[in-house]
């Protein structure tokens, strides 16, 4: 079954903030093609993880692998150049500057040094909101502005797949949607997979989730407590996990509790 | 894909053409359906202060006899020229959502070394190299008030306060120092000739020919390249019709103009620097990159943008211009002096780049804001001269005129908020 490496996998990465375990030896894999939820209740250490992964900072220990590789990711611009792209969950768009304008921000084309290639850029852009099925968008020389949440995180999205990226993490991309507006998030985020992307989902919404995710790792406590398939698992079970799974090591104390099920799913 | 287009979709980068991928922007009436949508729903543009300037001038013309007048329309130019250049400079400031008070010393400043590296013998440069090292100092100055504004993480409003009494400090003494009189006589023809000089009829006619003719140039392209694409573009009607209409101001001005003195020169140096900087702003990396770091810091750091160096290049655009506005005073006065720099010059220069539309919050306006916001000033002001009103009575109405420009500045962000979102 898993003849491929995953595309983006992490082994037993911790990181502390001072006296504060965040991440704890925590296992977390993406392969091509599938959209794996990342769930946990608030301080679980999800946000710790992505950044980890993006580069904003190191981890303490724990080895990345992306495509099977062994990385070193020192930054964003690394994280970057390996096709790890994250959208926040404030999606950094200028409000001010058009589609086209935000999708190529810091990457524009030029025709010869300084000049701008527009009509290439436009272009560009408007093949990948096309590929992406994104058809709620009018026109991409309209300003971010005037965009609607689920525009703008499509727009945030196409963004990121612009850059021959492999790895998508989206942080809570529903988070502030409507009904329709999540619905076609939610598509998009499928598609992203179809199109062979390894796709990361972090919510809340664990509805959201058992419609698109095909595996969900669940974090307590810095720790991973289970990973679940989604068509093997329930809701209650993933609540549970969420809120009782078993740890590994208790914070703040020395024995840990041996009888893990950590890595998989309990029952 | 939709065929019904929205006012969103005149939403646009400075400088680009309001498209919709349907297509409905191909002719005439759908690209000013499009426009008007725009305009209702807070995409102003350039349209309020357009307006207003026609009201300005209808207003004059009626009140006092001879605004609308050969001479008066010459001297207009000359006056705004040094004004609108030096708020290129803070157009650009502007846009990153920062502020530059010292300007006015700034461009006394640079006004002050020139003349004194001109004086005969003592040194008695050459006027080009008086002139760059006079822009170099003003640039520098830029990038010191940026370093600080970046590096100790010190409001631009309170470091160019900082820098507002220490250049005028610095002017008063080097005019005192090196004059008992106070005031420094400029004896170069050349920089004399900056501010005093005009084109002869038959050059205006070749310079105005030359400028249509690179708009249409540019503008076809423009449009031939995006139809070669299949990206919609300006239907080639409403070229030829902007062009044509370009044309008749353009041949009217040069007309006018050339009644009494012909094009004044320093209008030809303030139109160079509006070409160069307004393709810098619209059509350059850098110039994204401004309207990026105005518009959202944060979007700009995380697409890898390195925005404090933008910060400091738009301040030491604002010294450069601020310089070049200097010179082109100090050659319209044939002199510096103590005051060089001094009265209402600051106010004057930011209220330019307001009134011409440029958005105090970043982000929006364009570099001939610079150029409609001191036409208005030197409108106004010009017109109240004739009429005779007292000093008191023109601050007021200059006052009132920039109260009104912020507000449809407030009032238009207010509307395209209330259409995003939707």
């Amino acid at each position: 079954m898993a003849a491929d490496p995953p595309l983006l996998e992490c082994r037993n990465v911790s990181k502390a903030f001072g006296a504060v375990q965040a991440l704890y030896k925590v296992d977390f894999e993406v392969r091509a093609g599938e959209v794996m939820a990342l769930v946990g209740d608030n301080g679980a250490g999800k946000s710790t993880l992505i950044k980890g992964i993006a580069g904003i900072y190191p981890f303490d220990e724990g080895e990345v692998f992306v495509g099977g590789d062994y990385v070193d990711i020192h930054g964003p611009r690394d994280a970057a150049r390996l096709g790890i792209e994250v959208v926040y969950q404030d999606l950094a768009l200028a409000d001010n500057l058009d589609i086209v304008a935000n999708m190529f921000l810091g990457r524009e084309r030029t025709r010869g040094t300084v000049m701008l290639d527009e009509p290439n850029m436009e272009r560009a852009a408007r093949e990948t909101l096309d590929s992406l099925s994104v058809t709620t968008v009018k026109s991409v020389r309209q300003t971010v502005a005037g965009l609607s949440g689920g525009q703008r995180q499509s727009v945030a999205v196409a963004k990121a797949v612009m850059w021959n990226s492999r790895v998508v993490i989206l942080d809570e991309p529903t988070a502030a949607l409507g009904v329709v507006q999540t619905r076609q998030v939610l598509n998009l985020v499928r598609r992203l997979a179809e199109h062979d992307l390894g796709v990361a989902i972090i919510s809340h919404n664990l509805h959201d989730i058992f419609e698109v995710a095909d595996r969900i790792t669940v974090l307590r406590l810095g720790q991973r407590v289970a990973l679940f398939e989604r068509e093997k698992t329930t809701q209650q079970e993933v609540v549970h996990a969420i809120t009782a799974g078993t740890l590994d090591q208790v914070p703040g104390m020395e024995t840990a509790d041996a009888a893990g099920a950590s890595g998989t799913a309990e029952a | 894909m939709s065929v019904q287009p929205t006012a969103a979709d005149v939403g646009r980068v400075p400088g680009g053409p309001p498209v919709d991928e349907a297509g409905t922007s191909q002719t005439l009436s759908g690209y000013m359906r499009l426009w008007w949508q725009g305009v209702r729903a807070g995409e102003l543009g350039s349209l309020p202060i357009i307006v207003g300037l026609v009201v300005i001038v209808i207003t004059f013309t009626l009140l006092t006899d001879n605004f609308f007048s050969e001479r008066n329309f010459t001297n207009l130019i000359l006056q705004m020229a040094a004004v609108a250049t030096m708020a290129i400079g803070i157009v650009f400031v502007l846009l990153v959502a920062e502020i530059d008070l010292s300007v006015a010393f700034v461009s006394a400043v640079g006004a002050v070394v020139m003349t004194l590296l001109l004086r005969p013998g003592d040194p008695g440069w050459p006027w080009w190299a008086a002139i760059a090292v006079a822009l170099l100092c003003t640039t520098t100055i830029g990038f010191l008030h940026a370093i600080v504004i970046t590096k100790a993480g010190v409001p631009s409003f309170v470091v160019t306060l900082a820098g507002f009494l220490i250049w005028s400090g610095v002017v008063l003494i080097l005019t005192t120092q090196y004059s008992t009189a106070g005031t420094i006589r400029i004896q170069d023809p050349t920089v004399i000739g900056i501010a005093n000089d005009f084109l002869s009829p038959l050059w205006g006619w070749i310079l105005g020919v030359a400028v249509v003719a690179a708009f249409a140039l540019v503008q076809l392209r423009t449009s031939l390249t995006r139809r070669a694409r299949k990206l919609a573009a300006k239907p080639l009607v409403l070229v030829a019709l902007q062009t044509l209409g370009l044309a008749v101001v353009t041949f009217a001005a040069i007309w006018y103009l050339n009644e009494d003195r012909g094009v004044p020169k320093i209008a030809v140096i303030l139109g160079l620097f509006l070409a160069f900087w307004s393709f810098v702003a619209a059509r350059t990396r850098f110039g994204r990159h401004v309207y990026a770091v105005g518009g959202s810091t944060e979007a700009a750091r995380r697409a890898g943008i390195n925005v404090d160096r933008v910060r400091i290049a738009v301040f030491m655009i604002s010294g450069f211009m601020a310089g070049v506005g200097g010179i082109m005073l100090a050659s319209r006065l044939r002199s510096v002096a103590t005051n060089t720099g001094g009265g209402n010059l600051l106010l004057l220069v930011i209220a330019a780049a307001v009134i011409g539309g440029t958005s105090l919050f970043g982000g929006t306006g364009r570099v001939i804001a610079a150029l409609l916001g001191a036409l208005v000033i030197a409108s106004i002001q010009n017109g109240m001269d004739l009429m005779g009103l007292a000093s008191g009575t023109k601050f007021v109405i200059t006052g009132l005129v920039l109260l009104g420009a912020v507000l449809v500045d407030a009032f238009s962000k207010r509307r395209r908020a209330a259409r995003g979102g939707v």
